[in-house]
């Protein structure tokens, strides 16, 4: 009875340690920012990997992202005989939700897992001990410039994921089932305002800080809970980041939306 | 050679994602960068009954022109518009709200006036017409007190 009761308390007390552990590695990061070495070359690979390298998956998810949407806006518009606003329902799902949550998405699938395993390989060698040996601050070589790359990268291709969706709607809409072209920019323009292009930027920022943050806090932990450094805890610590970042991003949609609506 | 590719393509995505982000800013989410080319009107309306903030002033049928924002004053309505800086308005212009279709979405039409003076920026459309009451006119046909 002793044992599984202490169990359970060393289970909480382990959940804790994390939580308290991942807010500190927040701190540490941004605080890493004002440390040297503060370079920019750094940040501008981490833009190249980030952002770039993604370019081409997210133009393609966010081209039949929008092509459905336009399919379906069509269906359920034309039974209210009211295809025109077809324009203004796909722009306006992709600007303020679908764009920045399937583009944060897919940066998490693709560079957040990448990050969490480079970080947790770097781990189980000891080159993050070396570091701090050499008296390298951590947080500042390897974190921050993939923090800033992710802070300039998201909000640029949750807008280009938002206009090649739009285009996708276009296609799916007015070249296939012959919404009127006119009616379809004319609903766009007139239902954007600032507010939701705002709306998305915000979210944006908010989702580079998230699979930055857990991703980095995932690699650079890998195997410390369990004091073993085998590849495997590579690959579990790869896991947990991009599920967790998945959750978060969804999660903090909610939130996000809440406060900003 | 690595390097300059590396540059080379950071470079093109950091264009092509601002110039995407510019246009959603700019020409979907009209949003004003400078002066503008527009300038604003006030009218007063008895009551503006389901219009929006953002939407469509016409003359004419065209569009000359957006609501920017609707106050509360003294038991009325105030609707501030910005009108095209292309677009006279006569003094004696009168200011109506009227519905697109049925259900469709309220909008301002403007009358033109006769007048040889102009509304200045910041000036008032005096004459206006609230916005047809459907319910109040079925409520009035159907128990009979017309």
């Amino acid at each position: 009875m002793e044992d599984w009761i202490r169990a359970l308390g060393r289970a909480a007390l382990q959940q804790l340690a994390s939580l308290g552990r991942m807010g500190m590695f927040f701190g540490h990061m941004l605080a890493g920012i004002a440390y040297p070495p503060g370079k920019f070359r750094p940040v501008l690979k981490q833009i190249h990997f980030i952002g770039s390298k993604s370019l081409f998956v997210v133009s393609f998810v966010a081209a039949f992202t929008g092509m459905v949407l336009g399919l379906q806006g069509y269906h359920t518009l034309s039974k209210f005989g009211s295809e025109g606003w077809l324009g203004a329902g796909v722009a306006m799902s992709l600007i303020r939700e679908l764009g920045p949550v399937t583009a944060a998405l897919m940066v998490t699938g693709r560079a957040g897992s990448a990050i969490c395993a480079e970080l947790g390989i770097m781990r189980i060698d000891e080159q993050i001990d070396a570091l701090e040996c050499m008296a390298i601050n951590p947080y500042s070589y390897l974190i921050v410039p993939k923090l800033l790359a992710a802070l300039i990268a998201m909000p640029l291709l949750t807008a280009i994921f938002d206009l090649v969706g739009i285009a996708g709607g276009y296609i799916a809409g007015v070249e296939l089932l012959g919404v009127n072209p006119g009616s379809y920019w004319q609903g766009i323009e007139s239902s954007i305002d600032w507010q939701d292009v705002y709306m998305g930027i915000v979210k944006s920022f908010c989702f580079a800080v998230l699979i930055i943050w857990i991703s980095t806090y995932k690699g650079y932990y890998a195997g410390v809970d369990k004091g073993s450094f085998g590849p495997e805890e590579v690959s579990k610590a790869t896991t947990d980041a991009v599920v967790l970042s998945s959750v978060a991003i969804l999660v903090s949609d909610y939130v996000a939306t809440s406060l900003l609506i | 050679m690595g390097n300059r590719r590396l540059e080379l393509s950071v470079g093109l995505f950091l264009l092509v994602g601002l110039a995407c982000l510019a246009y959603l800013s700019v020409k979907l989410g009209q949003i004003r960068l400078w002066g503008g080319s527009d300038y604003p009107v006030q009218a007063t309306f008895s009551t503006v009954n389901g219009l929006k903030i953002q939407a469509d002033v016409t003359m004419a049928g065209v569009q000359i022109g957006r609501v920017e924002s609707i106050q509360l004053k003294s038991g009325a309505a105030i609707v501030t518009m910005r009108i095209n800086k292309d677009v006279n308005l006569e003094e004696d212009a009168i200011a109506s709200i009227k519905t697109s279709g049925i259900i469709g979405d309220k909008y301002i039409a403007i009358s033109p006036g006769a007048s040889e003076t102009y509304i200045q920026r910041g000036g008032k459309i005096v004459d206006t017409q609230p916005p047809l009451d459907l319910e109040e006119l079925i409520g009035k046909f159907v128990f009979g007190k017309v």
